[in-house]
């Protein structure tokens, strides 16, 4: 049962802004609710008012703008999965949204509301971190940017200000010739773990010419591995076939891994370490114009 | 600005099961609880209240959503099907005839959500394949783990099409 409130729904931002300024923590946005209205029921958040964003025209476009790939915060995860624009920029994001959850969930779920609900067991965010993506926010006095990394601050806390709502997540798409991999893991209902890489190359090259690896679900929040990425850097394939392994050790050293109910931190370092060299080598493999058909235990690889 | 204030009722407008129906519901009420206690259509079961498990599947203009986490005001303008849409006593659903005729029933507390599960995915894709029934039934679950025949009748219902 969720106890009584009232439904705010704006048409523009400024509106949405107005509602949450004056009430503050008493109430909290609201988008596909399939994580709030759990909080809600669950008692662990109690607001007198949810201000529902989705009528707030164009706040659900997903499209190229400027050379990235716009997704604005109330498009749902099967708009995602199905968008042409995704799949013409960053088609690894349709791949792992088709993953997400269930089916119910990607219906109505929202990709702002994953963002900015930030619990720290989400695909998306550790996706978006390597292709170094960043949430527009919006208010009545404009817009700013911010990097998703310094967005989300910690478990479902970020650094929206009372008076912003999410707008969109932008990412740059990889250039031609990336090979990208994600990977999840876990038993439960949300993941336990995520791995998002990217091998980027230079025209004709073999060599590595730069690298992505961004870790989710382990950590209060998702993180890049920034030394782990320049280990990479200059590699040939043959090279990253061969120690694969060193990076990984390097990331399960860094990875911020604390433990809670999918396991310890020691579980989940020794975790990242497995799917990190697991990942590296499906990236390697598809990079050298091969398609591995790994298969994990509790494990999904797109 | 559209409002609706705390402890307030507005009216809504849905067609259930192809039938309109007019209903005057609280901001907090869940479509579930709608559908049960107001409807009297008690298909759709309240499990683990949290959108994992699949009991309370309604279709939502033809797409799968969990009413225990899903507002009824939410629903205005819009088609809902509850297993009790799906064929008459006289003449069931080919897929409800596919779950009787490989017994993909056991004890029945999933089954409302798994055919209208799949009601969705063959009407989205009228031949899809074991791996696509079993991706998309992914967050139905079975506790007594009869999953086989169930998308045995779903892939046979698929392929009479």
């Amino acid at each position: 049962m969720l106890r009584p409130f009232a439904l705010y729904r704006p048409s523009t931002v400024g509106e949405a802004a107005e509602v949450l300024v004056r009430e503050g923590p008493d109430a909290a946005l609201y988008a596909g609710g399939t994580e709030v209205l759990l909080i809600l029921k669950e008692g662990l958040l109690r607001v007198r008012s949810l201000v529902d964003v989705k009528r707030i025209p164009g706040l659900d476009e997903i499209r190229r703008d400027d050379g990235h790939l716009s997704i604005g915060a109330t498009a749902t995860h099967r708009a995602l999965e199905r968008a042409p624009a995704v799949h013409a920029h960053c088609p690894i994001v349709a791949g792992v949204a088709r993953h997400v959850a269930n089916i119910r969930v990607r219906t109505i779920g929202t990709v702002g509301g994953n963002l900015a609900f930030a619990d720290p067991h989400s695909d998306l965010a550790t996706l978006f971190l390597a292709f170094d993506g960043v949430v527009r926010l919006a208010s009545p006095s404009g817009e700013r940017d911010l990097p998703l990394a310094e967005f989300v601050r910690g478990p479902y806390e970020t650094a929206r200000r009372d008076d912003e709502i999410l707008a969109a997540v932008r990412l740059a798409p990889w250039p031609a010739g990336t090979a990208g991999a994600y990977v999840k893991f876990g038993v439960h209902e949300r993941p336990t773990l995520g791995v998002a890489v990217a091998l980027m190359r230079g025209a004709g090259g073999d060599a590595v010419t730069d690298a992505r690896l961004a870790v989710g679900c382990v950590g209060p929040r998702p993180q890049r591995l920034p030394e782990a990425e320049a280990r990479v850097r200059g590699w040939s394939l043959a090279d990253l076939a061969r120690h694969a392994g060193e990076v990984a050790a390097l990331a399960a050293r860094d990875v911020d891994a604390v433990g809670d109910l999918h396991g310890s931190a020691e579980y989940k370092r020794e975790m990242t370490r497995v799917f990190v060299q697991r990942i590296l080598l499906v990236a390697g493999a598809r990079a050298a114009g091969r398609d591995p058909h790994e298969r994990y235990p509790h494990t999904v690889i797109v | 600005m559209n409002v609706i204030p705390i402890r307030s009722s507005c009216s809504i407008r849905v067609t259930v099961n192809g039938r309109p129906v007019e209903l005057d519901v609280r901001p907090e009420a869940l479509l579930l609880d709608v559908l049960r206690d107001r409807l009297q259509l008690k298909g759709a079961k309240r499990s683990c209240d949290m959108q994992v498990c699949g009991a309370c599947t309604v279709l939502l203009d033809g797409a799968p959503v969990s009413a225990c986490t899903f507002l009824a005001v939410e629903a205005d303008g819009r088609e809902i099907v509850t297993v009790e849409g799906l064929g008459t006593e006289e003449r069931l659903d080919p897929l409800q005839e596919a779950f009787i005729d490989h017994a993909a029933v056991q004890c029945g507390f999933c089954t409302a959500g798994m055919l209208l599960t799949a009601k969705a995915l063959l009407a989205e894709d009228p031949a899809p394949t074991r791996q696509r029934v079993v991706h998309y039934l992914r967050g139905n679950l079975c506790r007594c783990t009869g999953y086989r025949k169930i998308v045995e009748a779903i892939l046979a219902c698929a392929h009479e099409r």
